[in-house]
């Protein structure tokens, strides 16, 4: 018999009985609900008459459409966004689920504080309908994003039936250079082999690349496996992942937490375990990464050229390349670093987290950013931003010219509030270039934070090695 | 969430690749908190020459006859990536879509198309570019044809397989609710949670 994945070990963990050829009831232990789709669940499943089953597992927090701006309140900047974070308040209240309600301390992107209040686990399924929950996997639980649907299905009964994935180990070896991180790392990966990459798989990422990641990086990276197509992506816990868990509002203590610990280390790959598909990459090399286009695939280096659709693989990639460079304005063989920008956000579940604005803070300290560009930060929660604060590197944004707001989700994406403007060319520290995402007719550039910041200071695309 | 076992209609090819739930439906357009009111917004960024006043784009394929009147979809890979918006299918379906061709699909948007009744039919992108020339030629003549009983889709004198698992199927062709089909098994799942709970201590809230 051969060894057991990783993925087989929290999938058996978690199998309740096989209900297809291809599919299984699991076990879900934790759900996340926000204000944009939670209540129409709550309600939805209230209405058919189904109480929610385990409301002690269950958390709802205010994140996609809450206002960030100083001192704010239930306004919204989206349209009737209101009326969501009323709906939302008082579901969670009839349904007797926990709410981190705006004003709570520990608000925040659910992403970002599920791991942050040891509510996310190791080991654990975890899901929520938003499709950035497979961030979770950089703890090494199993967590993916559902449906509205799935949603009332996961509280009426604690389960989701999941078809078995095909399991693909991604290994990223050698040492990253100094200046480049986690959200290089999948950059170059969805750019090598597109958005639909790893369609419907669950991926391991390892590799010496991995181990040596912070595990706030390994969260960024498992962020952005859905953009790889994935149904979700795992890292295995490790020494590091314990230490990030351990003391924890929510982490088990005393025998519970060496209960834990001894599950803990055992959720790794076997030697002798099979994947449908492995992919080594040597990240040696690797430059900071930033997207030209309006797909994630359409990635490059902060130093390299814009792609001619000439040299897609196929028609569909061409038809896709030709439509990104006119939304885009863009003409193949354009350098990156000639792109003036006119924005620069730092934010999102993918890169809002207390290293990330460390990252950016290096760069900008004793830097301004460049005439005509609005900078932004937004923190992940209200818990990274208090952090921020403490150590004084809300200071380092301001005086550096950044807007310093409160956590949420914010210009990641635009809902009909706050939005850039058509044409802006911005630089984000977020998750997806689709048109219009940041914004009607906004031109969005995905990078890491310390390139986010290293653009705003330069006024165009570049890294922070290209500040003289 | 039912859906019937054989449907004829107009399929409207919209052949790019990457469509995401963005494209689908943009989150300005989820003005309330409901399910229905959504169709006016689908592909709103697409459709419309400008969102806020609704003046048609006469360029974009879904706003000319007779694919106006479409019920299918013909599209490239990954149709429906990015957002778990279920929006995205409300949207599709209150317009009048029943089922979607395509070589792969967002994962997320796949579970959500059959929870409500809409069928992702996955076939390879040969067949589909196949099928968009014959619709090209005569798109209300070259109609497409699914049966979701026998797993197969039809056009012209041509058809194909496509595979969908048992379960899904059954809950299609007899609209059962995927709650109450698993709650069949609650015994079950009371069981496992003992078990479970008892042997993970670490993982009780």
């Amino acid at each position: 018999m051969t060894g057991l994945t990783v993925i087989d070990k929290l999938w058996r963990a978690h199998r309740v009985m096989p209900v297809s050829d291809t599919s299984d009831l699991l076990y879900i232990d934790r759900i996340f609900l926000h204000e944009r789709t939670g209540s129409i669940a709550l309600q939805s499943l209230a209405s058919a008459g189904y109480p929610v089953r385990r409301p002690k597992q269950v958390f709802a927090t205010m994140d996609h459409i809450v206002d960030t701006m100083p001192g704010r309140g239930d306004r919204s900047p989206v349209p009737n966004g209101a009326e969501f974070i009323r709906a939302t308040r008082d579901s969670a209240a009839e349904a007797g689920i926990t709410l981190f309600d705006i004003d709570d301390p520990r608000q925040g992107i659910v992403h970002v504080i599920s791991p942050e209040l040891g509510l996310a686990l190791p080991g654990l399924t975890l899901v929520c309908p938003d499709s950035h929950t497979g961030t979770i996997g950089g703890l090494g639980a199993l967590a993916w994003g559902i449906g509205s649907t799935e949603a009332e299905h996961a509280l009426a009964t604690q389960t989701l039936i999941a078809r078995r994935p095909r399991q693909m180990r991604i290994s990223f070896d050698g040492n990253l250079a100094p200046g480049t991180g986690a959200k290089d790392l999948i950059l170059h990966l969805i750019g090598r082999y597109g958005a639909g990459g790893g369609s419907g798989s669950a991926i391991e990422f390892s590799g010496e690349a991995i181990r040596q990641l912070p595990v706030e990086g390994r969260l960024t990276l498992c962020n952005m496996a859905v953009e790889f197509g994935a149904w979700t992506g795992v890292v295995a816990p490790d020494d590091a992942t314990l230490e990030y868990v351990d003391g924890r509002d929510f982490a088990p203590t005393g025998a519970d937490w060496a209960a834990a610990v001894e599950a803990w280390r055992r959720l790794h790959s076997d030697e002798d375990a099979l994947f449908d598909e492995e992919i080594a990459l040597d990240v040696t090399s690797l430059r900071p990464q930033v997207s030209w286009g309006t797909s994630p695939q359409h990635v490059t280096s902060t130093d390299g050229r814009v792609p001619s659709p000439s040299s897609a693989t196929d028609r569909a990639a061409r038809d896709s390349m030709e439509k990104a460079l006119a939304y885009m304005d863009l003409t193949p063989g354009q350098a990156l670093s000639a792109l003036n920008i006119n924005a620069a956000f730092i934010g999102s579940c993918t890169n809002a987290r207390l290293s990330d604005l460390r990252d950016a803070a290096a760069v900008l300290r004793g830097n301004r950013v460049a005439e005509g560009v609005r900078a932004i930060c937004v923190p992940g929660s209200s818990a990274v931003k208090r952090a921020a604060e403490a150590e004084g590197l809300d200071a380092v944004f301001r005086e550096a010219g950044f807007e310093w707001r409160e956590a949420g989700c914010s210009l990641c994406f635009y809902a009909g509030g706050e939005g850039f403007s058509p044409g802006d060319r911005v630089v984000s520290s977020t998750n997806r270039n689709f048109e219009g995402r940041q914004g009607p007719g906004t031109r969005t550039h995905l990078a890491s934070p310390a390139t986010v910041a290293a653009s705003a200071v330069l006024g165009h695309i570049g890294s922070a090695g290209d500040i003289a | 969430m039912n859906s019937d076992a054989t449907f004829t209609g107009i399929a409207a090819p919209l052949l790019r690749i990457n469509v995401d739930t963005d494209a689908i439906i943009p989150s300005r357009e989820m003005k309330r908190v409901a399910k229905t009111g959504l169709s006016d917004g689908l592909f709103a960024n697409w459709r419309y020459l400008d969102a806020a006043t609704r003046k048609p784009d006469p360029a974009f394929l879904l706003n000319q006859p007779p694919f106006d009147r479409s019920s299918i979809l013909l599209s490239g890979r990954n149709f429906g990536c990015g957002s778990s918006r279920e929006h995205a299918v409300w949207a599709l379906k209150e317009w009048g879509i029943r089922a979607i061709i395509a070589p792969s699909f967002g994962s997320i948007f796949a579970t959500n198309c059959v929870n409500n009744g809409v069928l992702p039919i996955r076939l390879d992108e040969q067949v589909i570019d196949g099928m968009a020339t014959q619709v090209a030629a005569d798109p209300a003549g070259n109609t497409v044809t699914i049966d979701l009983a026998n797993r197969s889709v039809s056009q012209g004198g041509s058809d194909w397989t496509f595979d969908i698992g048992d379960r899904e199927q059954q809950m299609l062709l007899r609209g059962l609710s995927p709650i109450a089909m698993t709650l069949e098994s609650d015994e079950r799942i009371r069981a496992f949670e003992q078990q479970y709970l008892l042997e993970r201590p670490w993982a009780r809230l």
